[in-house]
């Protein structure tokens, strides 16, 4: 590994814990009112249609009632939170043109260095809009379109206006409602047919600014046999109080296509992670989600795929890691609609500490799927007499002939497996952090190898001070 | 007298279940010269596994009295990966199975954490991980293993003589000044335990130190070794020539117990 990668790569916890001066144009008050979204639309220039998607997600985030399971959001403060900061005033297409202090900030973080290792295309959001993106020519060549999601709607409007909300409707729960009605930033991507794209296009997310609301809006559409995978990697800095992340991401994956939407998300410590990722899969389709999640004060979040179309296929694979004060609430929904489907679910999950994982799932097979295999595997791994893991895994299945396996395990880390790494001159730390290592490579092989070396350097830090 | 590799005085160790706390070892005494390969023999129950486990600081295992002393240090004093780090290496009866991780990744781990304890200012050389590469895969073809054992699983789906195996290769590897071995033979065919035997063989010299525990006396007869010990009700009865082991083979235990009063 060269000298450039290797520093891309060295992730030392200081790296999360910087902020830059707050240097943003426009910031709304806050709270959140029908001025607010008023204010946000129109600071946008937006179409009069969003502006009333998003009065009408407004409305309807009003009333539906918080999630009554889950984690627990009773100190969640909607009052508390800014809900819209543009932070330059102008969009940046050069990385030289950025301003130097958003720069240092992605810098630090790796991002440009990452870009130049082996991205496709980056879209670098700092707070609530990209000010970085980048679209390699020959992605443009193949009529790729990879824009920040505000750009989609611009640039787009008819293949933007067809999508969007079509798979998260703002009545599907109170946090997509909060989305619509403030989304800002994302990544908008359209992948013509029988286009492969045999590179990840990948974006950075980063929140930066106290009590700020994050509500980045996903769209990715994968026409008929086209390929793609899509990597978002998400650090953020240490605040005391709390904020919020807010995403919805809509994927579509038509005829023959084959998505895959990788992520690794390592919040600080006092985020409230509140995400709705939705995929819909036609006739032999693939959608495959990555999903790993670290940090964060507690994450709800439940990647889900409906097998719509005869043949569709659906595979799951993640990881969520829950130390003192985080509670992990994660799961998988897998919807057959139709026949001969088959979906795969991997979960995999650490806690330590007092930290909490749950493992929530729903399968349901409809009448009429008829063939459907689907397999779910659910394993915890408990670091500590304190922390918790539960399992809430849902089955509804309307049809005979189908063929499903389950299978949960829970347990502690072995004292032996310690001892035994321990006896060939690892310290304990070094020992523990290896069967944790262990424990999720089947996940960490999924990742590109930049990736999982990452992957596995946060999990060492996590480890750092875990044992006497 | 030649220096002792391992010294060990009155060493008592209990194990507590429960509520209830056990007595395992009830004072051993036992000597090993350095560069010499002794033989721990004994019945079932009587407490060898309990003391190699102990001398490598499992945490199972309390020690209330006794000293042991590791090339004149004191061995109880140190954690369990300083044991390691300073030379000590047990091979297991039951070799534990980690999955996900790989033997080469491990191993590599391993081997770097005691190269930076033995020479804590060495600069690192970059060619040394594919040296360590080299020696692992030689390690495993001298063994009769496929290569791509190092990049399986630590011990995952392995058979139990496979196990055995991987635990020499990693002795080999990581090339202890002492070894413990913990019936490494049990379990193993004829080839295999002639394969295990030339292995330890081939480490013998002045340098290295061993002291193997086993049922028969089959894997002696390759070994040669310097000293026999026989344990019972967790004491050391007595310490013969390999014509202890011969003896034992053909007569069983009862007439060195009787012997002894130790019945």
């Amino acid at each position: 590994m060269n000298e450039e990668a290797r520093s891309a790569l060295d992730l030392d916890q200081t790296k999360y814990d910087f902020k830059t001066a707050d240097t943003s144009v426009y910031r709304s008050a806050k709270g959140l009112t029908r001025e607010t979204i008023l204010d946000i639309s129109a600071h946008k220039k937006e179409p009069e249609w969003m502006r009333d998607a998003r009065l009408h997600a407004y409305d309807v985030f009003l009333q539906k009632p918080m999630p009554a399971w889950g984690g627990d959001l009773s100190e969640m403060d909607f009052e508390a939170y800014t809900y819209y900061i543009k932070p330059t005033d102008k969009r940046e297409d050069a990385w030289a043109d950025v301003p130097d202090d958003i720069r240092k900030t992605f810098d630090r973080l790796g991002v440009p260095e990452a870009e130049r290792k082996f991205l496709a295309g980056v879209g670098a959001q700092f707070e609530s809009e990209m000010v970085y993106h980048s679209i390699q020519e020959d992605l443009a060549k193949k009529g790729v379109i990879f824009l920040d999601t505000e750009s989609g709607l611009r640039e787009h409007p008819e293949l933007f206006r067809k999508y969007f909300a079509s798979l998260v409707p703002p009545e599907d729960n109170k946090f997509a409602a909060l989305n619509t009605a403030c989304w800002s930033g994302g990544s908008f991507i359209y992948v013509p047919k029988g286009v492969k794209l045999d590179i990840p296009l990948q974006a950075y997310f980063r929140i930066n600014s106290e009590n700020m609301g994050q509500f980045e809006r996903t769209i990715i559409i994968a026409d008929e046999g086209a390929d793609l995978h899509y990597i978002e990697g998400c650090t953020a800095p240490q605040y005391s109080t709390r904020s919020l992340h807010t995403g919805v991401i809509e994927i579509f994956v038509h005829k023959g296509a084959k998505v895959r939407y990788t992520t690794i998300q390592n919040w600080a410590h006092n985020i409230y992670n509140l995400v709705t990722q939705r995929a819909i899969a036609y006739e032999n389709a693939t959608m495959e989600w990555v999903d790993g999640n670290m940090g964060s004060r507690l994450t709800m979040k439940y990647p889900s795929i409906y097998l719509a179309g005869e043949g569709a296929k659906g595979n799951v694979l993640s990881i969520a890691f829950a130390t003192t004060g985080q509670h992990q609430d994660a799961g998988t929904k897998i919807i057959h609609k139709a026949p001969n489907t088959s979906s795969t679910i991997l979960s995999k999950s650490i806690s330590r500490g007092t930290g909490r994982t749950s493992y929530r799932g729903l399968l349901k097979v409809a009448k009429g799927a008829t063939g459907v295999k689907a397999s779910v595997k659910c394993d915890a791994l408990m670091l500590s007499d304190t922390s918790r893991s539960d399992t809430y895994p849902t089955m509804e299945i309307d049809e005979d002939q189908v063929a499903i396996a389950h299978e949960a395990t829970v347990g502690k880390i072995s004292d032996d497996q310690i001892f035994y790494l321990m006896s060939r001159g690892l310290s304990e730390q070094d020992a523990t952090a290896m069967i944790v290592q262990g424990f999720i490579e089947p996940f960490a092989k999924q990742m590109p190898m930049e990736y999982a070396i990452e992957l596995n350097r946060l999990i060492q830090l996590e480890m750092e001070g875990s044992v006497g | 007298m030649r220096e002792l590799a391992l010294d060990i005085r009155d060493l008592r160790v209990c194990i507590t279940n429960g509520e209830e706390t056990k007595e395992i070892l009830k004072g051993i005494d036992l000597q090993v010269p350095k560069g010499e390969i002794h033989v721990i023999m004994g019945p079932n129950g009587s407490g060898k596994s309990t003391l190699a486990n102990s001398l490598m600081g499992h945490p199972k295992y309390t020690v209330t009295d006794g000293q042991a002393s590791f090339f004149g240090e004191d061995l109880l004093a140190m954690k369990v990966y300083e044991r390691a780090r300073k030379g000590l290496f047990l091979a297991y009866q039951y070799p534990v199975e980690v999955p996900g991780v790989t033997l080469a990744h491990f191993l590599w781990n391993a081997h770097q954490a005691k190269k930076q304890a033995e020479e804590p200012t060495a600069k690192k050389d970059p060619k040394a991980v594919l040296a360590f590469r080299k020696r692992l895969n030689a390690s495993l073809e001298s063994l009769h293993m496929a290569t791509d054992f190092s990049t399986r699983h630590l011990n995952v789906g392995a058979s139990g003589g496979e196990k055995k195996r991987i635990e020499i290769a990693q002795m080999e590897v990581l090339g202890p000044k002492f070894v413990l071995m913990d019936e490494i033979d049990s379990g193993l065919d004829i080839d295999s335990t002639r394969v295990v035997a030339h292995a330890i063989n081939a480490m013998k010299g002045p340098e290295f130190t061993a002291l193997i525990i086993t049922h028969y006396p089959r894997i002696l007869e390759y070994l040669q070794p310097d000293r026999v010990h026989v344990m019972a009700a967790g004491k050391v009865l007595c310490s013969r020539g390999m014509e202890l082991a011969r003896e034992l083979e053909q007569k069983g235990y009862d007439w060195i117990l009787k012997e002894y009063n130790a019945s």
